[in-house]
């Protein structure tokens, strides 16, 4: 188990479950995703089951239990982003990062996330990396953005 | 300028002080500072920057960047102000300029690369026409010649901003701005009034919930107030889960203080002492701007122990939501609050009687508490003369999908749609035909050209099988195939289905799964008994959809049949087409697409034939090739490989 689930769980001292949901977003945050020894930890913190914290994790979409690659993409997939063609945007994306939705690519470098909705329906569609926007894609435009991460990555 | 020190209450100094007193009414002696905060004046130029999360994907990150490395460059004393969106989203990365004495310009698509232009124009007075959108008007200040008014704007002339007013005019991460503009005057005002008399207030004024329920929020609230506990709570509903929503969003990032003021006055209703917001995590930049309006009213003693000296206690806490759309239901998110799954359960007893921690909580959305302060400031009849009769106040409506002028909306309740998608919205992109529009997210409906007239309000809609939801408006074009809509709301609804109750959980996967085969090519069937099923789930869809909506617990199963129920009833000959002629009209559902390969234009170079997944393409080298149609999966790869356009698609 990392430090940091450590450090994450000294800021709650004496907590009670409804610190629960902050506690595993804060690890999330650190970490990249929940490993199992993060969740036990957890367990043992709260004095809950690590069957119970597994059940609430896995209701949440927000919550992974694989490490995301090094460029991590939300793809939102909206109403405003379907009728725009958010379909073929996330199709593209997996051809061009050689992995699914909710997985990570074999070098590490991609990770694939469908989100509900980002909140920028004006400029669907709308795909995230690493917290940057772009908007108004269509295949051509992933196919130009996924080269320049991967552009930088090999510079 | 007033200084920017927010460190603890009695370390404000002067000039803040008297401020702070200026939400009891004492204006004695501020008005020059006032006016700096408000911009009524500048005294150098002033340049606004909307950078909300759609702002940001437009690329006003780098239009920022670049003003400053312009004012750096040419030794320009300005102010250069991150504010939240206006709502423009057709035209962002917007800016606003103010010089001096004059009046506020905004401009549109403001990128990195037309900074120059725009920054040159406003400096010699020469503003490229092209580059903007209009002057706000006001008169204490001299305007453009030949300059339009951003007012008279087709997007904002039928507009009434009360919720929007400040979002994208105030420096969000300020509270002495919002002060000066009049903020935290309503919430002093209930401090001093009996709680009964607030929720009366707030009852009178006729505003609802703007989650999409529509309750009355003054009875919700006299029902917590009435109701005996050693501990209330107030709850604000900041998930804004609805794909095709963004209202909340923009208001916390853009004016977050109105929040927190409407959560206060609602708080002190109902004796509440503690309130959180549950805020999607989905967005990063509400949530930062949301814990700093939190941290400046704490160091104004407009938060915690014995407010203003009234001897009522108030403490803010935000809860990230985790990613779940059922959390958007008051029970679901009062479960997530306290760390559980966020699974619904039965009501009653309602949150009102037995909600968080099994104490009386209320659970209001955000727009219904930016709304607070102004029926507080301006009396409740105010209020209930805008709208409807039994509509009041505005509603912002979130406009996007396939319409001209996409953005935020705030108009009067009993609009037209006709209004707000052709007069504000422009009409739709491409000049193609309207076909619909989808009001109220997956929990909605659909509304066809024939009732494009509707003027709406919370019953109106229910009329034509549609609900307010939460505002987002989704227009569709006539390349949208509603059938394929539909399916894409039931594919969000079955994931997001909590898997409580059986009808929902169940329901929404078959149905599903009907849609699915009804816009499946034939040859994915490869057994009788698939394309039994088939038939079966076309006659059956409509009493499933019914038993759903009749047996579901919670409200996202009751409407979670809507958008096939809606569907139905307005695009029914699309369903048909679906159905008997395997055709989709809009040419959306690609697994129902014919190819062909035309004889004349193919010129046998065998492509087509190596590429085909299924090996449904035959032919010799130079002989015109043909596609064995029972083979065929409509996958569509032969039209892409095609160097010659030989691949027709019917």
């Amino acid at each position: 188990m990392s430090t940091q689930v450590n450090e994450v769980l000294k800021q709650y001292p004496n907590a009670g479950r409804d610190s629960l949901i902050p506690i595993l977003q804060d690890i999330q945050e650190l970490d990249g995703y929940l490993s199992r020894e993060a969740v036990i930890a957890v367990g043992e913190h709260l004095n809950l089951p690590a069957s119970k914290i597994f059940g609430v994790a896995t209701f949440y979409n927000q919550f992974t239990f694989e490490a995301q690659g090094k460029f991590h993409i939300q793809v939102c997939r909206g109403t405003a982003c379907h009728v725009k063609g958010s379909l073929s945007v996330l199709e593209a994306l997996e051809k061009e990062c050689g992995c699914g939705a909710g997985k990570t690519s074999a070098d590490g470098l991609f990770s694939i996330e469908v989100v509900a909705c980002i909140g920028a329906c004006g400029l669907a569609p709308v795909i995230s990396i690493n917290g940057e926007f772009y908007a108004a894609m269509d295949s051509t435009k992933v196919k130009e953005v996924i080269a320049g991460y991967r552009g930088k990555e090999s510079a | 300028m007033i200084a920017k020190d927010t460190k603890c209450r009695h370390g404000l100094d002067k000039v803040n002080d008297k401020l702070l007193a200026t939400i009891n009414g004492d204006n004695a002696g501020l008005a020059d500072e006032i006016a700096a905060l408000t911009r009524k004046k500048v005294t150098k130029p002033t340049i606004l920057v909307g950078t909300g999360t759609c702002g940001l994907a437009a690329g006003a990150g780098a239009t920022l960047t670049k003003i400053n490395s312009y004012l750096e460059g040419k030794k320009i004393d300005a102010d250069v102000i991150e504010v939240g969106c206006v709502g423009l989203c057709a035209v962002e990365p917007t800016i606003e300029v103010q010089m001096p004495g004059k009046t506020r310009v905004t401009f549109q698509k403001a990128t990195a690369d037309t900074v120059e232009a725009i920054m040159d124009g406003c400096m010699s007075g020469n503003i490229p026409a092209e580059t903007v959108f209009g002057q706000v008007r006001d008169d204490s200040q001299e305007s453009y010649a030949g300059m339009p008014y951003v007012d008279e704007h087709p997007f904002m002339a039928m507009q009434q901003r009360l919720v929007l007013a400040n979002c994208g005019s105030i420096d969000p991460t300020r509270i002495d701005e919002y002060i000066a503009g009049g903020g935290y005057q309503a919430f002093a005002k209930v401090l001093k009034m009996e709680r009964a008399d607030v929720c009366e207030e707030v009852l009178k004024s006729g505003l609802r919930g703007r989650g999409g329920g529509g309750f009355p929020t003054g009875q919700k609230w006299k029902f917590a107030l009435n109701a005996e506990a050693s501990q209330k709570y107030m709850v604000c509903n900041a998930d804004e889960g609805d794909p095709g929503a963004f209202m909340d969003r923009a208001v916390i990032e853009g004016d977050p203080h109105k929040l927190l003021e409407g959560m206060a006055i609602g708080a002190y209703a109902i004796g509440a002492t503690k309130a959180y917001c549950y805020l999607r995590a989905e967005y990063p930049l509400a949530i930062e701007r949301f814990e700093e309006a939190i941290k400046q009213a704490h160091a104004w003693g407009l938060l915690g122990k014995n407010i203003m000296g009234t001897g009522f206690d108030l403490e803010i806490v935000i809860k990230k939501g985790a990613g779940a759309f059922v959390c958007g239901e008051e029970t679901a998110l009062i479960h997530s609050i306290e760390g559980k799954r966020g699974m619904p359960r039965p009501r009653p007893p309602f949150p009102a009687i037995s909600g968080l921690f099994g104490k009386p909580t209320v659970v209001n959305n955000v727009e219904t508490f930016a709304n607070l302060a102004n029926i507080i400031n301006k009396g409740a009849n105010w209020f209930a003369s805008i709208g409807t009769d039994n509509s009041k106040g505005t509603k912002v409506f979130a406009l996007s999908g396939k319409i001209n002028r996409t953005g935020l909306v705030e108009v009067p309740m009993g609009t037209a749609l006709r209004d707000i998608i052709f007069n504000i919205g422009g009409g739709i992109q491409n000049d193609r035909q309207f076909k619909g529009v989808q009001i109220g997210g997956p929990s909605g409906g659909c509304i066809p050209t024939q009732h494009l007239d509707i003027e709406i309000d919370y019953e109106s809609l229910k009329t034509v099988g549609a609900m307010m939801g939460s505002g987002g408006l989704v227009v569709m074009d006539e390349d949208t195939c509603m059938v394929d809509v539909a399916k894409f709301f039931m594919d969000f609804i079955q994931r997001e289905s909590c898997g409580k109750c059986i009808p929902c959980r169940e329901g929404t996967r078959r149905m599903l799964e009907i849609l699915e085969r009804i816009t499946h090519n034939r040859g994915s069937e490869s057994t009788d008994e698939e394309t039994l099923a088939r038939f079966k789930g076309i006659m059956y869809i409509e009493r499933l959809a019914e038993v759903i909506k009749d047996t579901s617990l919670c409200g996202l199963g009751q409407t979670a049949p809507n958008p096939i129920l809606s569907t139905l009833r307005w695009f029914r000959d699309e369903y048909e087409a679906h159905i008997y002629d395997r055709k989709c009209p809009a040419g959306a559902c690609k697994s129902l697409l014919t190819y062909e390969i035309s004889a004349e234009e193919c010129k046998g170079c065998t492509i087509c034939a190596k590429k085909c997944p299924v090996g449904a393409i035959e032919g010799s080298v130079k002989e015109p090739h043909v596609i064995n149609m029972d083979k065929c999966i409509a996958c569509g790869t032969c039209i892409d490989v095609c160097k010659f356009n030989a691949v027709k698609v019917g």
